[in-house]
């Protein structure tokens, strides 16, 4: 990871800063115009005081004289170059604000369009708390020069002018700020050189010591009924010492070159007070232009930090934009067809060959071939881990299979037009998942439903009596993740969710675990006795749903072990046999062995 | 549901500080020799203005200039200012190493704390909020120590040297000064407040961006399913423009009230140019101080336009202080007796509840006058429908709550008298949604048993009947889980969380649900395993598969928390009563 200044950093930093001005040009532009209105107003105001020193006070206390017109025309110069210098601030400020929020919005936008664009293939590889960072830490590390970017610049006017001035009034005085000030800007170099590395090492800290409580937190159930909480505490300890020492070693390099900034230019003046006390004596200068010059290095010492800021944000921005732009640049986004589907009434599924693997050379799926006919309900049933949940996200495209394909209407999904399937065919998925929206949003989910058509759909997912006891009804919200509900009732709402389109094929992962079964029971007759009609495809363990099912597909090791009639399988294949009876045969089991103690008494 | 819901008692800021203090003794090692170096750079700022007066006055009296003399001053100010920078030097890594110090062990505090609450308190809490507790707060108070609370100091005291030189100067012009700035002075708290209310907005709408950006990430795959993209940026990008909108507002305001104190100090140095310039005439001042003068007014800008800063970081690191301190004042209602406490022997285990009730705090009660015991090497299994108290009997069995009335006793002691490192040794609960830890397969299930090597792993799993899932993992116990474990599958991660709690070998197990996820096979094996290898151990199974039930030597049921029926599954589903409706239920499902 790139954290010291270095050559490279920098013209990369550079480019970045380049992306920003090229995206918003009058914004710059205006930032920059007006830092160096501040800039030379700056400046100004020791020339003002110089002046007011030659025409106001020198007169009065060496002449005995005060002249009106003299004192208004120093009154309105200082105030004049106040007022410049005030606005070229506002203008400063406020621009370079907005310059650095448009580009943090921008990059957030183009970011969160990425991760609605990549595959889930692409997610999947992907942790969720490293792509919310992006968004977040990221992209503000990446803009982050920009807040003193233009105040930089306008340091540079400032040093510039400055230069000018003092070159004009004494060049000898201006050898002591030509020492100073470049001595000043070697110093603030090595002191963001020397800070950055640590700097990034205690905010990496802090990054651990929150993921470590979060986790901590997140499992406190299990750390609390296996009895580990000293152990955490421990590893969290272990954590809030290390950020604890490096940000001691931060605070070591601030401690010496803070006051080390500071002394500089004070030393600066001290010099020239001396050096211009010379100059004084051999009436090189006058001591209003003594006033002057020492008053103008009091006034440079702190803008020219803004130097340092923008150095010591670069390594940090460099890194912030790599990250974004590595998702940006992602490739691999799916590509869609153009072939449409118009056919109405229950789909038919075809999955023929399929292969799939989450990594290269361990095949979750193995050359997976069946078909759903128009209307028929299949049951996928395996053990746990054979990759029964993979194979419906193959079926509804949110994964392409590596080996195969799979058919809608005998069309190959990937030759269908973007939204296509989704139209046709809806997956309620294992885990549910809602938005922070209200039971309305969560169902439609952006597709215009009337209300009619959401109770209906509410009641096949048995969903509409505790909804309908909800304070606001359909227009209740969930809460983040739905948290205001019950896992049971989440579950229904993801299913009405998928039964408000009428979907042509609807596929079932195991989304009615949470539901009781009487309940689960309501759903799939009533799923059965639907008027349209749709192809099912559920994965199921319980006997309820598979006895439902026309054809059940077995898998086991992402292969197909056999495939056909329930009656038939139960029959023919052991796994099957083992898997869906296990219980029975287990009380067969149990009462037998009563049996044998019973004869044996 | 509030999110504030932490009892934090009330405080004024200083006892807050006080007690925040209290707390981390460390803050306070060497705390007068820092603040006296502090001092010392203070003073320095006077410096400046003081040479300006004495070479104006005095090198520089009658025309020409009295070099040995300003060389003297020169030289005698430069020491002065090196010996000010490492005053700096050394009050700045005292500060940081105190303060850090200090809030290092807070945080340890906090955290132990937060894991000491009860699962009731801790379940109000929302993570992310107990999370801020031991990072962002106290990160603010660290900000507001090294920086807010020094540039305090600081910035008064140089206020109040730059206001005692102009004192000592002219005391007429010293009221001028004052006079113009005072108003600033009044201003001040009032920008504070609009500049902090800004940036609440943008803090809050910065949340808003993050949880919808969130959506598109965690909902990823209903948002495809569902063809929802569309909808979804639509969403993402409302939020993102409000943020961007609030930001630029709280920058305004600041962009517009940041130059205003500059503006007035322009207005005292003119004022004081022209008041000095006729006091001149009349020699009530000499130049040198009048000069000075114009130097001293520099002093006032800076703490005048830090102050909205440091005044913002104060309130922040306050606030933060308190919330900590509010979770420390937050008992730990179900507390470890400690050292006060009973280590109990291990050995076979027997559980009484005697005369229990519970009722969450102003809530129905949910568990009414239960007493029953459960007999060492027995298996118990629990039923009833949702909501009828079968968690809240798990939760009081493992004392995850106490009781409001009646008493939990395991071997005749009650659970309040034991200590938790010795309960927690002998009863383990397996709750439904097993949470695992973003490692390996190995360190997973070791954390049930620190000490296991991968041979007792292994042979756990093997005992368990888990020997070929885990030969098709990839890595086997090597196998990376993900962050909460989501790179297995809901079933998978309850096989991990249940060899973990069986690698802890407790007396008696509990399983919440423990194995819903799980294929009707495995958890067939899974339950024969438990029972074969656990002769010595008491099992207690909560379960909506009644294939449990039938397996255990007695079955608890229970309705609207009263324990309404208990007996062999042979007795119990021959008598007409609530078990008899729900097993008949449940063949229907399981079996038709």
């Amino acid at each position: 990871m790139a954290t010291k200044v270095s050559s490279a950093v920098m013209r990369r930093g550079l480019r970045v800063i380049g992306v920003a001005v090229r995206s918003e040009p009058a914004v710059f532009t205006g930032a920059v115009v007006a830092s160096a209105v501040y800039g030379v107003m700056t400046v100004a105001t020791s020339w003002a005081l110089g002046w007011a020193t030659e025409s106001v006070v020198i007169p009065a206390f060496e002449r005995g004289e005060f002249e009106t017109g003299a004192a208004v025309a120093t009154v309105a110069f200082i105030l004049g170059v106040a007022m410049l210098k005030a606005l070229g601030v506002v203008g400063r400020r406020v621009l370079a604000g907005i310059l650095q929020y448009r580009m943090q919005a921008r990059s957030r936008g183009a970011l969160s369009k990425q991760f609605l664009k990549l595959p889930l293939s692409w997610h999947h590889r992907h942790p969720t708390g490293q792509l919310l960072s992006h968004a977040a830490s990221d992209v503000e590390a990446a803009w982050a020069p920009l807040a003193p970017l233009p105040m930089a610049v306008g340091v540079v006017v400032m040093l510039l002018t400055a230069a000018g001035g003092i070159l004009i009034t004494d060049p000898v005085l201006a050898l002591v700020g030509f020492l100073i000030f470049p001595a000043l800007a070697v110093l603030n170099l090595i002191y963001q050189r020397r800070l950055s590395p640590l700097a990034t090492r205690a905010q990496e800290l802090r990054g651990e010591v929150s993921e470590v409580a979060h986790e901590s937190f997140e499992g406190a159930l299990v750390v609390k009924t296996l009895g580990r909480e000293d152990s955490e505490a421990e590893r969290f300890r272990r954590k809030t010492e290390a950020l604890r020492d490096a940000n001691v070693a931060v605070g070591r390099v601030r401690g010496m070159f803070d006051p080390l900034l500071e002394a500089l230019p004070t030393l600066g003046v001290l010099a020239v007070l001396f050096v211009g006390s010379v100059r004084l004596s051999n009436s090189a200068i006058t001591a209003d232009e003594l006033v002057q010059v020492s008053y103008l290095f009091l006034l440079l010492a702190f803008p020219v930090r803004a130097l340092g800021w923008v150095l010591a944000e670069l390594p940090r921005s460099v890194v912030g934009w790599t990250r974004v732009q590595e998702v940006l640049d992602a490739v691999g986004s799916m590509e869609y067809g153009t072939a449409e589907l118009d056919r109405a009434g229950p789909a038919r599924l075809s999955v023929e060959e399929v292969s799939f693997g989450y990594a290269p050379g361990l095949a979750v799926l193995n050359g997976v071939t069946f078909t759903a006919e128009p209307g028929r309900t299949l049951a996928i049933v395996g053990p746990t881990g054979s990759g029964k949940s993979t194979l419906t996200q193959l079926m509804i495209r949110l994964i392409d299979p590596d080996a195969g394909a799979v058919r809608l209407d005998g069309a190959d999904l990937r030759d269908l037009r973007h939204g296509t399937v989704s139209d046709h065919a809806a997956l309620v998925l294992q885990q549910t998942f809602l938005f922070d929206d209200t039971v309305r949003g969560n169902i439609a989910l952006g597709l215009s439903t009337e209300d009619e058509d959401v109770w209906a759909a509410l009641r096949l997912a048995q969903a509409d009596g505790f909804v309908s006891a909800l304070p606001q009804g359909l227009d209740t919200k969930v809460g983040e993740r739905g948290a205001s509900l019950s896992g049971g009732q989440r579950q229904r709402l993801a299913l009405a969710r998928a039964l408000v389109r009428s979907p042509r094929l609807l596929i079932l992962d195991d989304a009615t675990s949470s539901v009781d079964p009487q309940v689960e029971r309501r759903i799939l007759t009533g799923l059965r006795e639907r008027a349209e009609g749709s192809t099912v495809v559920v994965v199921a363990y319980r006997m309820a749903t598979i006895a439902l099912a026309d054809e059940v597909v077995y898998l086991e090791h992402g292969e197909v072990a056999d495939h056909g009639r329930h009656e038939d399988l139960i029959g023919r294949c052991e796994g099957y046999r083992n898997l869906v009876t296990a219980y029975e045969r287990e009380e067969a089991e149990r009462a037998s062995i009563d049996a044998d103690d019973e004869v044996m008494a | 549901m509030t999110q504030q819901t932490l009892q934090a008692r009330r405080r004024t800021s200083l006892q807050t500080l006080r007690h925040g203090l209290s707390l981390s003794p460390e803050f306070r090692v060497g705390l007068p020799v820092t603040l006296l170096l502090a001092l010392a750079a203070t003073a320095g700022k006077a410096i400046i203005p003081i040479a300006i007066q004495r070479v104006m006055d005095d090198g520089l009296k009658g025309g020409t200039p009295d070099l040995p003399m300003i060389r003297t001053v020169v030289l005698w100010c430069t020491v002065a200012v090196l010996l000010t920078a490492l005053s700096g030097y050394l009050m700045n890594v005292r500060l940081y190493r105190s303060s850090e110090s200090g809030l290092a062990t807070l945080r340890a505090k906090s955290f132990r704390h937060i894991h000491d609450l009860s699962v009731l308190t801790q379940n109000r809490e929302r993570r992310g909020a107990m999370v801020s507790r031991v990072t962002s707060d106290i990160d603010q108070i660290s900000a507001f120590m090294q920086w807010g609370g020094l540039m305090f100091i600081v910035m008064f005291g140089q206020v109040v040297v730059a206001t005692v030189l102009m004192v000592i100067y002219s005391w007429q012009l010293a009221l001028v000064v004052w006079a113009c700035m005072l108003p600033m002075v009044f201003m001040l708290p009032r920008f504070q407040r609009w500049i902090a209310a800004a940036f609440t907005r943008v803090r809050e709408l910065s949340g808003d961006t993050l949880s919808a950006i969130s959506e598109s990430v965690v909902g990823s795959a209903v948002v495809r399913a569902y063809g929802a993209e569309q909808r979804t940026a639509e969403r993402v990008d409302t939020a993102i423009t409000r943020q961007r909108d609030a930001q630029t507002r709280a920058q305004t305001i600041v962009g517009f009230t940041f130059p205003l104190t500059e503006l007035v100090a322009s207005v005292a140095v003119a004022a004081v140019v022209l008041i000095g310039a006729r006091m001149g005439l009349d020699d009530s001042i000499t130049m040198g101080e009048l000069l000075a003068f114009l130097f001293l007014i520099t002093l006032f800008v800076a703490p005048l336009q830090t102050a909205t800063e440091v005044l913002n970081e104060a309130q922040n690191a306050l606030a933060g202080w308190r919330r900590v301190l509010g979770v420390l004042d937050t008992p730990a209602d179900v507390a470890d007796p400690r050292d006060d406490g009973r280590v109990l022997e291990r050995g076979p285990i027997s559980v009484a509840f005697e005369n229990v009730h519970f009722a969450y705090p102003g809530g129905e009660p949910v568990l009414r006058d239960v007493t029953v015991e459960i007999a060492p090497r027995s298996r118990v299994a629990i039923v009833g429908e949702t909501g009828s108290g079968k968690t809240t009997f798990a939760k009081l069995l493992t004392r995850l709550m106490d009781p409001v009335s009646g008493r939990v006793t395991v071997d005749g002691t009650d659970l309040r008298d034991v200590r938790f490192s010795s309960l927690r040794e002998r009863i383990v609960m397996v709750p439904q949604d097993g949470f695992l830890f973003d490692a390996t397969l190995a360190e997973n299930i070791r954390f049930g048993c620190p000490e296991a090597g991968d041979e007792e792993i292994t042979l756990a799993l093997t005992e368990l009947g888990l020997a070929d899932w885990l030969e098709g993992l990839p890595a086997g116990l090597a196998t990376p889980v993900g962050q909460r474990g989501e790179s297995l599958s809901a079933g998978e991660r309850q096989l991990v969380a249940l060899a973990r709690a069986y690698l802890a070998d407790p007396d008696l197990l509990l399983l919440d649900e423990a194995t819903s996820a799980v294929d009707p096979a495995t958890e067939v094996r899974l339950a024969r395993a438990l029972e074969g290898v656990t002769r010595g151990r008491t099992a207690v199974s909560i379960a909506h598969r009644l294939s449990t039930a039938e397996a255990a030597d007695e079955v608890l049921v229970f309705d609207k928390g009263v324990l309404v029926q208990r007996g062999s599954h042979e007795d119990l589903v021959v008598r007409p009563g609530v078990y008899a409706d729900l097993h008949a239920s449940w063949v229907t499902a399981a079996r038709s």
